[in-house]
């Protein structure tokens, strides 16, 4: 640096440094910001452009679900789920819903893997199509972020024609999945994987050989094999640093066993290696869908474990079939008047004292069953066709023994309702289950005691590990490299808090 | 003669105080063009917290254009004119959101998309809000787990008539 | 290597700390107190044959009017070589939520340690920063806790409380209609 007037001679770095006061800046990037993918705060102490610390603060979206999945049962925990890493929320499902199953001791027909297997790499392509919109729109590519959105819009539509939602799903349910596919989706879906690869090709052709992307990405963020072991790194974020582990390779869960596919490693562990790593397993679930469609077995989709799960509601229909008309009557001489089946009752057409036999008023009575299913000591009579007769005709008809088919309906509706209201009888013992979901290894740990509701539920989230690493990621390197890391590790805030 | 013309002039009236004298002039209210001008270029303040932000991005994307309607993003709360509060509002989080809100010029209107953020969703724990209007004074609310993009127009388009009923938000004696 | 030999092995090098060893599932829990806990995980990484390098993660769970003592501290190990996992969980009782950190051994036990401090109270003695990590830093209470209720204590989060008083204070600012 020169002076303009030459009397002096130049002033020198040294010389700089040692007389100009500096001091480092703090700076907020605050929960509600548009480059932080959700509510992430993050405290950053800044010398110049270069970064000494980086604090991250979680917990904007703590949501306390571990805490409500000990207050439901089972299947109805399966909903919170989804909501944990809501961009692929089939993943989350298929992971709680495996990690159930081997809890309760369950086996999955093989169309329902299939099927399952097949959905998963779908929502696994719609993240990723996700992660490239979002990281590329925070490093400066405007472009591929619309591009992305028309893919995830056909993915979703395909999602809708299957089950009826877009994006918070719970198809997969415990022992199977929910509803059976359509020609004219596995149609739809085939010619997905014909047209998909192309689109990838296009995304590559914006970005991978691009000067700007690889000055913005190659050697930033880079951590080795080691280290990310230890840091307790899993999915694309470790494949990056050369670690082939992957879930569905090392404890194969569905039917990844029975599909061909490679795993995609990087070799130096920054920014640009753990892009091409999602790139490339974007190609490999295209090629999962095909071959699933290719193998897809004739089958049930449901377990056929009626203790634990939901069966179809034909073996019902002749209890609640609302066009055979039914009457039902509690027998007066057996009623011991606890009035389980008195609050039960959702039309309120039973009544009574505590302690004295209960009647049911029939003119309110919508033979809904629930009484039925309620009463501790089976006191109450179905009788077929008893619509309408007076009081003394049931009290006949309720002497006479119940038909055959009746009595199994009502015995099936009975355990439908023990299974939705207080849940199914479970082992005891404890269990941790892992799963590849896009983002990484969710893991669930339950430990159950027996009862119809978890005793603890922990989910082990993928984001949350990544996060903690954030400063190890950005400390020594410039602000604007910050959001390459960030959009790097991939962080949904869903999955973080929890 | 022709002077006689300009006491009865051909002005057509279109709908209620708006009149057009063809070719191209228009009366009506001071009101009524606020009113249009404020609706037609409504521009949100994404705080886009869990699930209901990607469904805000799907419907800001190419396939719902939100674009076409006058919307554009603002990153900025003091550039923007509507807070869409998408997504749970937990305890951590609100007096930051509170504060947003607080930092928007008048005149500003809340959108609570999505059921948690109008009632707290199935999320009934110690950790979160019941609802966005505990603390903000909500115009419209959307509800749906996530809301489809074209539910999510429709609020917006629900917030936009009632823009257009608005009586003297402009005026300085309000 | 199979779970079992794995908990014998730690059985016959540990034997006064491993309280017992339950399996289920083809999973197998081992159960230990919690006074040396960093030798028995030191162990477990650094042994050629059990090499558990990865901590695949780190929990509490409360177990009030179940056992004795209350609370257990859970970590999943893995080994990326060998393919094996195993549980191990560390016993804490209640009069004295105390145990030494492993954030030496593996370093991505950091913020599963400060999560579990922030949900169950349990204190971790090394630890390079125990704070509350998901709920707000001045928060009092432990909510996973079996004795903490689901839709929260009667009284507010001060925070909150703050947030409710100021609304109703600029309410009458606000545009009436």
């Amino acid at each position: 640096m020169e002076r303009i007037s030459s009397n002096q001679p130049p002033l020198s770095e040294a010389r700089i440094a040692a007389e100009l006061k500096t001091r480092e800046i703090t700076l907020n990037m605050g929960p509600q910001h548009p480059a932080t993918h959700g509510v992430l705060r993050l405290v950053l102490e800044l010398d110049g452009e270069t970064v000494v610390k980086c604090t991250p603060y979680v917990g904007y979206l703590h949501r306390g679900i571990e805490k409500l999945g000990e207050n439901l049962t089972y299947l109805a925990a399966l909903p919170l789920t989804d909501r944990l890493d809501y961009v692929s929320a089939m993943n989350n499902n298929i992971g709680y819903v495996n990690a159930v199953e081997r809890l309760f001791g369950i086996e999955v027909p093989e169309r329902a893997k299939f099927i399952r297997t097949m959905v998963a790499e779908m929502g696994r392509i719609s993240n990723h199509l996700l992660w490239l919109g979002t990281h590329a729109l925070d490093i400066g590519a405007i472009t591929p972020f619309l591009y992305v959105f028309r893919e995830r819009e056909w993915i979703m539509d395909l999602f809708e024609e299957l089950c009826g939602a877009r994006l918070t799903l719970s198809y997969p349910r415990i022992g199977g999945v929910r509803n059976d596919l359509s020609q004219k989706f596995i149609d739809s879906l085939y010619e997905f994987t014909e047209k998909f690869p192309s689109r990838v090709d296009e995304y590559e052709t914006l970005l991978t050989e691009n000067r700007i992307w690889l000055k913005r990405t190659k050697g930033i963020g880079v951590i080795s094999a080691e280290e990310a072991i230890n840091l307790g790194f899993s999915g694309p974020t470790l494949r990056g640093s050369n670690v082939k582990y992957d879930v569905r390779k090392h404890a194969p869960y569905d039917a990844y066993d029975k599909v061909e596919f490679e795993v995609p490693v990087g070799f130096n562990g920054d920014v640009f290696d753990r892009y091409m790593v999602r790139i490339k397993e974007m190609r490999q679930a295209n090629r999962i869908i095909r071959q699933c469609i290719e193998k897809l077995p004739k089958g049930p989709i449901m377990a056929d474990a009626p203790e634990f799960t939901l069966q179809p509601k034909d073996e019902m229909m002749p209890v609640t079939h609302p066009a055979i008309e039914h009457a039902f009557y509690i027998d007066e001489k057996v009623c011991k008047g606890c009035g389980m089946c008195l609050r039960a009752c959702p039309a309120k057409a039973i009544f009574g004292e505590k302690k004295q036999p209960h009647k049911i008023r029939q003119e309110l009575c919508v033979a809904c069953a629930t009484c039925y299913a309620t009463c501790p000591f089976k006191n109450i009579r179905i009788i077929p066709g008893g619509k309408g007769l007076s009081e003394e005709r049931l009290k006949e008809l309720a002497e006479s023994p119940i038909p055959e088919e009746i009595a199994k309906a009502a015995e099936h509706l009975v355990k439908q309702f023990t299974i939705i209201r207080r849940g199914p009888r479970v082992p005891e013992g404890e269990l941790y289950v892992a799963t590849e979901v896009p983002k990484g290894e969710l893991g669930f740990y339950f430990v159950s005691d027996g009862r119809g509701r978890p005793y603890r539920m922990r989910i082990r989230a993928p984001s949350y590990v990544h996060a903690m690493a954030l400063p190890r990621l950005c400390e020594g390197g410039l602000v604007a490299d910050i959001i390459s890391n960030i959009g790097s590790i991939d962080i949904v805030l869903g999955e973080c808090d929890r | 003669m022709g002077l006689a013309d300009i006491h009865d002039p051909p002005l057509v009236e279109i709908e209620e105080g708006t009149k057009i004298l063809p070719p191209n002039l228009i009366l009506t209210t001071v009101n009524k063009v606020v009113n249009w001008s404020r609706l037609s270029s409504l521009w949100p303040m994404t705080f886009g917290l869990a699930c209901c932000a990607i469904e805000m991005m799907t419907a800001g994307s190419s396939h719902y254009d939100l674009d076409r309607l006058g919307i554009i993003f603002r990153a900025s709360p003091r550039q923007s004119d509507c807070l869409i509060v998408a997504g749970t509002i937990t305890k951590k989080i609100a007096p930051v959101v509170r504060r947003v809100y607080d930092q928007m010029p008048e005149p500003r209107y809340v959108i609570a998309m999505g059921s948690c953020a109008c009632t707290g969703g199935i999320f009934n724990t110690y950790s979160t809000v019941q609802g966005a209007d505990l603390f903000l004074p909500v115009d419209v609310y959307i509800p749906g787990c996530p809301p489809r993009p074209e539910a999510f127009i429709e609020g917006l388009v629900k917030l936009q008539e009632k823009i257009r009923r608005e009586q003297y938000r402009w005026s300085y004696w309000r | 290597m199979e779970p079992l030999e794995i908990a014998e092995k730690i059985k016959e090098k540990f034997p006064d700390e491993v309280v017992e060893v339950t399996s289920f599932r083809d999973q197998v829990s081992v159960i230990v107190k919690k006074h040396k806990i960093i030798k028995i995980c030191r162990y477990l990484h650094d042994d050629a044959n059990l090499y558990f390098d990865y901590l695949a993660d780190l929990c509490g769970a409360d177990h009030l009017n179940k056992k004795e003592p209350r609370f257990e501290v859970v970590y999943h190990l893995y080994s990326m070589r060998h393919r094996h996992r195993i549980r191990l969980k560390a016993q804490v009782p209640e009069d004295d939520p105390r145990i030494d950190t492993v954030t030496s051994i593996w370093a991505g036990a950091n913020w599963h340690e400060r999560e579990c401090h922030d949900l169950f109270g349990i204190v971790f003695r090394g630890h390079p920063d125990l704070r509350r990590v998901l709920l707000p830093e001045d928060w009092e209470g432990y909510p996973l806790r079996k004795d903490y209720p689901v839709k929260g204590p009667e009284k507010e989060w001060s925070g909150f409380q703050e947030v409710l008083d100021k609304a109703k204070q600029f309410k009458e600012f606000g545009w009436k209609g």
